[in-house]
């Protein structure tokens, strides 16, 4: 069992840290590439002074974004033997999809993009960058194709002794991929938008290249909305998904042990006892858990005892309750910080139209720390979406427990989860310096000494230098 | 041909493209150590790399998700048995892929020599691991009933693994060399030429060493002679050529030979497991099969539309790149991205 525990910390740990520069580089490349199509459009100097300035940060990103993902192709086989094999033909292909076409695109043209400034056409140029944008959106789509058939497997057919593709439509339908890969999204915009908005707002309150950040944050935070307002629609998607597909998962994260009255009310926050199966103390919000669950007032929502003795029916004895007070809290602090993000976002587009924003000094310097609320959405949004499934790895199909590989021993693992956690603790705090460096630094100062081989627009720039 | 065999070719080309593209990167990775006198020369020797290291290291990953899409039985043996090597490995590429990005964020001798050793370290112990992992698949490992390999250090670590490991470092590393001469001018390309021809005759002993071994250690002569001796001849006779080749400067010519070297290396061992992914040292009848390990045939079908549709078009945008990146790399380093 010691196997088991470690191999999920170590799954955990690597993926969540992993997802931190994933949702940043999908924003930022995203943002970039708008911002050099700004420049290519209108021709504006500013526009290409933001488009370098902010690459510097992403290509910090994504490197490290890049490295921490090898592991991700290569740890299912490690230490997830069992469940490889028994799912390997319907989970490995979108797996294999996913670095045929969005891998070998976004890593061939971002080595276009950065070293290639000089020898293209500033419109070959900006394709390459887009490009780099729509490889990294198509990953995600294909990475959360196997995802969502762990949570709502569909298009297989049982034999062989494991889980084999029947049926490519159903798995590229998969209700669960197209509720989980637009939230996935925005949530990534968001966390670009946001990072840009952060980043500006304390330049801002420094007073240092006013209008340079008045324009970046003018784009950050109309993002920052687009992407918010697709994470709250996407997000109530989602819980409707759930409450049919996995509402084991759904009563989880509501704490609801016995099935609510009708209409139900939705709990805001509450006092969970595991131990005597019930949620004391309950803050609730009337009526919400119908309307999220049914978009009407009215419905009651099962509870997950009565879900537990279906799944005991169903699957026999055992233990069918997922982590309750880990997926509850999860699911809050995520909307939480969703809900944050809207509201800071509408704020601050009110005071940019108001031509207020750079100088509400307090408002700047609450955007500082926001950087921080999509980062810890995102991590929250997976720990709720990976326990509330559990004891599941495949939803129904096979339990967690009986994945690993019998073969890797807790040793072994132990060995290589110290690794990973110290180099990736280096990696993180590495990116941390750096950016701070380059904050420090900010757009203008930047000498040409110091300019580094991987900047992609390395001397003169575009500008003054293409072909 | 079964749809599960044209699988175990399109990954043994994964393979191949991965050690013949990265092969060269490889190579300049530890020239960093070996070659470079300064910080121009190191400048240079990374810039020459700088664009196409990432996608080349795609290869490596296509390949495991290929793995892990056609042949489960097979993804879920090796990553598992193989569970500390792969380990060591990803450290090196983890290393290594940060390096190029950070060596010259912080203006410190200290910080751009730690990360000079990362890119070193990254570039000689890959090579290294690949060729004990494919040269220990082909001499058998302990794999049970259950398809599950519980290995013990002598498994991975012995003359033949070690003599495959060093083949595939040395291969890298003239391979990198030559490309060096291909892509740079001055000093650097002339030093890179001298050290080719001077690891040159190192590299020939090793290959033939490894070839001798592998006749010793593995069944592959014996069932795949027809095939493999001939290959191996006319490599050895290309390889003959290689020092005066080299010696002329017919860079281009001598990238070639050091190409194909790797490119047999590499597919001598998909030929000699042939028709098996893995070969059991406790039971023949514990090998794995082509077709017992793969995917079903709904599944090889959807991805050999999606493999044969998008690889000429990796292809194509591959050798652009390359193309966009074809001058040769000047010791003007303020200006190397010109």
């Amino acid at each position: 069992m010691e196997e088991v525990l470690l191999s999920r910390i170590q799954f955990a740990s690597t993926t969540l840290f992993h997802f931190i520069f994933v949702p940043l580089s999908i924003g930022l490349a995203l943002i970039i590439a708008i911002m050099q199509t700004l420049y290519v459009v209108k021709k504006k100097e500013i526009y290409m002074k933001m488009t370098k300035f902010w690459s510097v940060f992403f290509l910090i990103n994504f490197a490290i974004g890049v490295v921490t993902g090898i592991f991700q192709e290569f740890q299912f086989g490690m230490n997830w033997s069992t469940y490889s094999r028994f799912v390997g033909d319907i989970f490995g292909a979108p797996l294999a999809v996913e670095a045929l076409l969005a891998f070998f695109l976004e890593s061939t043209f971002i080595g276009i993009w950065i070293f290639g400034a000089q020898k293209l056409s500033k419109k070959l140029h900006l394709a390459s960058i887009w490009l780099v944008s729509i490889g990294t959106i198509m990953s995600a789509f294909w990475i959360l194709a196997a995802n969502s058939f762990m949570q709502n497997p569909v298009g297989y057919v049982l034999q062989n002794g494991r889980a084999e593709m029947n049926d490519i439509v159903a798995l590229l339908t998969n209700e669960k991929l197209w509720v989980a890969f637009p939230h996935t999204i925005f949530g990534s915009i968001a966390t670009g938008a946001f990072f840009v908005v952060g980043v500006s707002a304390f330049y801002l309150v420094k007073k240092r290249q006013v209008d340079f950040f008045k324009k970046s944050i003018g784009i950050g935070l109309l993002v920052g909305l687009v992407g918010g307002l697709g994470l709250a629609f996407t997000g109530h998607s989602q819980a409707q998904y759930l409450m049919h597909a996995q509402p084991m998962k759904m009563a989880a994260a509501e704490g609801l042990w016995q099935d609510s009255a009708d209409p139900a009310a939705w709990t805001l926050i509450g006092n969970i006892d595991t131990e005597n199966r019930v949620t004391t103390g309950r803050i609730e919000i009337p009526y919400l858990l119908s309307y999220l669950t049914y978009n009407e007032f009215s419905g009651k929502v099962l509870g997950m005892e009565s879900l537990e003795k279906q799944m005991i029916e169903k699957y026999g004895e055992g233990d069918y309750i997922p982590p309750v007070k880990t997926t509850f809290w999860s699911f809050r602090i995520m909307a939480g910080t969703g809900g944050a993000l809207v509201v800071t976002s509408i704020l601050g587009l009110f005071l940019l139209f108001r031509k207020k924003i750079a100088s509400t000094t307090w408002y700047l310097k609450v955007m500082i720390p926001v950087i921080f609320l999509p980062f810890i959405g995102n991590s929250f949004g997976w720990i709720m979406s990976e326990i509330g499934r559990q004891p599941w790895v495949v939803n129904g199909l096979m339990k967690t427990a009986d994945g690993v590989s019998p073969n890797v021993s807790a040793g072994q693992i132990l060995f290589s989860l110290i690794s990973f956690s110290t180099i990736y603790a280096i990696l993180g705090i590495i990116m941390v310096i750096l950016f701070v460096k380059v904050i420090q630094r900010g757009p203008e100062e930047r000498k040409q000494k110091d300019v580094s081989v991987t900047d992609p627009f390395n001397v003169g720039g575009v500008s003054n230098g293409s072909k | 041909m079964a749809l599960s065999e044209l699988w175990f070719v399109l990954i043994a080309v994964l393979f191949i493209g991965f050690i013949f593209l990265e092969g060269f990167d490889f190579g300049v990775g530890m020239s960093i150590k070996f070659l470079a006198k300064n910080e121009t020369d190191k400048k240079m020797l990374i810039h020459t790399i700088g664009p196409v290291w990432d996608a080349n290291e795609v290869w490596l990953i296509t390949a495991g998700g290929a793995m892990f899409a056609a042949f489960p039985h097979w993804y879920a043996t090796v990553f598992s048995g193989y569970y500390l090597p792969f380990v060591v490995l990803l450290m090196a590429l983890i290393a290594r892929g940060v390096a190029f990005e950070f060596r010259e964020k912080i203006e410190s001798d200290k910080w751009v020599k730690t990360w000079d050793w990362a890119i070193f370290a990254g570039s000689i112990l890959p090579p290294f691991l690949l060729g004990v992992l494919f040269s220990s698949m082909l001499k058998g490992m302990p794999v049970d009933a259950d398809m599950n390999i519980y290995a013990s250090f002598t498994d991975f670590v012995n003359v033949y693994t070690v003599i495959g490991g060093v083949a595939f470092v040395l291969l890298s590393y003239l391979h990198g060399l030559i490309f060096v001469t291909l892509k740079t001018e001055g000093s650097l390309r002339t030093r890179a030429k001298e050290a080719a021809l001077t690891i040159y005759w190192a590299t020939g002993v090793v290959m033939i060493a490894f070839v001798a071994l592998t006749a010793v250690y593995t069944e592959a002569f014996a069932d795949r002679g027809p095939i493999l001796i001939p290959l191996f001849a006319v490599v050895f006779v290309l390889y003959a050529f290689l020092h005066r080749l080299i010696a002329k400067g017919r860079e281009a010519f001598s990238f070639t030979i050091t190409g194909i070297t790797l490119i047999a290396v590499m597919a001598s061992f998909f030929i000699g497991l042939f028709p098996n992914v893995m070969i059991s040292s406790l039971d023949s009848a514990y090998n794995m099969t082509i077709r017992a390990a793969a995917s079903g045939d709904y599944s090889l079908k959807l991805m050999t539309f999606v493999a044969l549709t998008m690889i000429p078009i990796v292809i194509a945008y591959t050798i652009w790149s390359y193309y966009v990146f074809r001058k040769r790399i000047t010791e003007d380093v303020e200006h190397l991205e010109h």
